[in-house]
């Protein structure tokens, strides 16, 4: 077990280091500066070399890259090209309102679809199944985008019951928020991660129930609650603690498309806007980030999957 | 004695009058389960009827998907009240004035295009990388599969926000409208879940014995690959294609409506929504006609997809 984790925890570098060539070399491989916005007065030469200098853009990339990984293992991701703070500062201000919509809708879609898979899957080929099942098909068929103009067409400028542009003012992490705008982009981030659990949960229950294990509990005389908690959901829950770790990595790049959408100050709509500014620094630390957390959250899956089933072999 | 090598066929059947079941392949009977299955018959015309108007949109479409009259923006469609409506425009126009049953129908062109061309590409490098790793095992198998390592590892959405949001603005990117970068970047992305879906399919098979049959009487690797383990492990890849091909329309969908994908005046159905959803709140029809055109492809392919796998392969359930 413990091998496997370090052998786990070690490929995780060469893998995070072919992230960061790849998106390095790409990201310098775009065409323009971020120093030539303006085509009607262009900057003086002599300005746009101290700038290149002052942020070494001048130096072959080679050295730019070496310089970068350097910094990036002692946290240090730079400086922002058009806005006058560092990466970090930019990534704590707004970090923790992605976060905040990332817990929030991956919570909400535990609390449902855990629940609903397990009782869809009881009352197999009931309405109560059906309609779970249409909602997952729905759920993990449409896209985000798409049920997201639908909601905001129809809750927010027809019926005009939620608010839904913006997180509030100043509104970090807080319980003073205006909770109501973040209704809409909650649930709609959660769906895509709640259909899918849903689906698995009720395919992973449908097996649990069929097993040996379940037929001798029943034998025995135990009684039909403990039988079902205590045996069939028990271990229905193995194959969908696994999914919770990609789950979690959908719940991350939806944010980009939900953030935009919803004008939501996170790090998720920076992102989106830093790649039109061509902002290299910002771009890149924040998707050495959400790699990085999506590689963890992978990672610690499978170690929490390994030590839940014991059947599980770690070969190799 | 000839009498007793004929095969016993409908006609010597009705001869002997005895009843026969006629024989079916693999391939047939899952093609009789597919058209039982009413959901993905269902999807299946849909799909068909939305590659018909992408074929023949020059012919269907009544205007010029981009062609602008700046007089008559922001028109509704014909059931909007009187004052905003133009019987030409049917379902209205956007804020160029542009018609949107055209531009929808031109946009299933881009989206027909994107589903079926970077399709092709994974399942040729994945099929073959899948299998020849599979099949040769030892230090080919071991790279091929660190590398799948690494590319399964990138946050794909993120990568291809990458790419294309670099690359877009080079001439390579701008060729074609954007369309061949956009091909190759979902190629790249894509293809590591097809190889080792390959893989472990010739993995299982290769021990089987109609495979040590086939490699007894000489046969060579390349042909024991192709004519052996490809046909019998083609059925879980028909049913990865058919997942493929919506998952590569809603990436372009995806990029083009956060403003980096196919590059505009092409119309797409993710361009429309970019494009109109600024002013959404105003006038939502020139963004909830694609929205509307994207959830119907999407859940057509998923429900023949699902009747795809269920005739194939009634053990693979989820």
């Amino acid at each position: 077990m413990l091998s496997y984790v370090i052998r786990r925890v070690l490929l995780m570098i060469p893998t995070l280091f072919f992230v960061a060539l790849i998106t390095f070399v790409l990201a310098h491989s775009a065409p323009g500066s971020p120093f030539d916005k303006n085509e009607n007065r262009p900057l003086p030469e002599k300005t746009i070399e101290r700038l290149n200098r002052l942020y070494g853009i001048d130096q072959p990339i080679q050295v730019q890259f070496a310089l970068y990984l350097n910094n990036l293992v002692h946290l240090d991701l730079g400086s922002s090209l058009v806005k006058d703070r560092t990466v970090a500062d930019i990534i704590g201000s707004e970090f923790p309102v992605s976060a905040q919509l990332g817990v929030q809708a991956l919570l909400l879609a535990l609390a449902v679809s855990l629940p609903l898979g397990v009782i869809s899957a009881l009352k197999q080929n009931t309405g109560v199944d059906y309609a779970s099942l249409l909602f997952a098909t729905i759920g993990t068929t449409i896209p985000s985008f798409v049920i997201a103009i639908f909601a905001i067409w129809i809750f927010g400028v027809y019926l005009n019951w939620v608010p839904f542009l913006g997180w509030g003012r100043g509104c970090g992490p807080l319980p003073s928020c205006d909770w109501k705008r973040m209704i809409l982009p909650t649930i709609i981030l959660s769906l895509g991660a709640m259909a899918f659990l849903t689906r698995i949960t009720r395919a992973s229950m449908l097996e649990a129930v069929r097993q040996d294990y379940v037929r001798t509990a029943r034998s025995k005389g135990l009684r039909e609650q403990v039988v079902i908690v205590g045996h069939v959901v028990k271990n229905a829950m193995i194959p969908v603690a696994t999914i919770v770790g990609p789950a979690t990595a959908g719940l991350i790049t939806g944010s980009f498309i939900i953030e935009t959408m919803f004008s939501i100050p996170g790090l998720g709509r920076d992102f989106v806007l830093s790649i039109n500014r061509r902002d290299y620094p910002l771009i890149m630390g924040v998707y050495m980030l959400y790699a990085t957390l999506i590689v963890i959250a992978n990672l610690t899956v499978d170690i929490v999957y390994a030590w839940l089933d014991p059947r599980i072999k770690l070969s190799k | 004695m000839a009498t007793i090598a004929r095969p016993l066929t409908q006609d010597r059947a009705a001869e002997l009058n005895v009843l026969v079941r006629k024989q079916r392949s693999l391939w047939q009977d899952a093609l009789y389960r597919l058209l039982r299955n009413k959901a993905a018959m269902v999807g299946l015309a849909i799909i068909i009827l939305v590659g018909l108007a992408a074929i023949f949109a020059p012919f269907i479409a009544p205007w010029d998907p981009i062609l602008q009259h700046p007089d008559r923006n922001t028109y509704d469609p014909f059931w909007g009240s009187p004052q905003y409506i133009d019987h030409r425009f049917i379902l209205g126009t956007d804020q160029l004035g542009r018609d949107i049953l055209s531009r929808l129908i031109y946009s299933a062109r881009v989206s027909m295009i994107i589903g079926f061309v970077p399709v092709t590409l994974i399942f040729v490098i994945g099929v073959s990388v899948g299998m020849v790793a599979g099949y040769a095992g030892g230090w080919t198998d071991q790279i091929l599969m660190r590398v799948t390592d690494i590319v399964y590892a990138f946050p794909d959405l993120l990568f291809l926000l990458i790419i294309m949001a670099t690359l877009r603005g080079t001439d390579v990117g701008k060729f074609g409208g954007g369309l061949p970068l956009m091909f190759v970047a979902i190629a790249i992305v894509n293809w590591v879940g097809m190889a080792r879906l390959m893989r472990g399919q010739v993995l299982s098979l290769k021990e089987k014995e109609f495979v040590e049959a086939a490699r007894c009487i000489g046969a060579t690797p390349s042909r024991i690959l192709i004519r052996h383990l490809f046909p019998n492990a083609l059925a879980p890849a028909i049913v990865a294609v058919s997942f493929a091909i919506p998952s590569a329309m809603l990436t372009e969908a995806t990029l083009s409506f956060l403003g980096i994908g196919v590059i505009p005046p092409t119309p797409t159905w993710g361009v429309m929504i970019n494009e109109g959803f600024a002013v959404f709140t105003t006038s939502p029809w020139p963004v909830v006609f694609p929205a509307l055109c994207i959830a119907v492809v999407m859940l057509s392919f998923t429900f023949l997809g699902d009747g795809l796998r269920d005739a194939l392969d009634p053990r693979m359930k989820i």
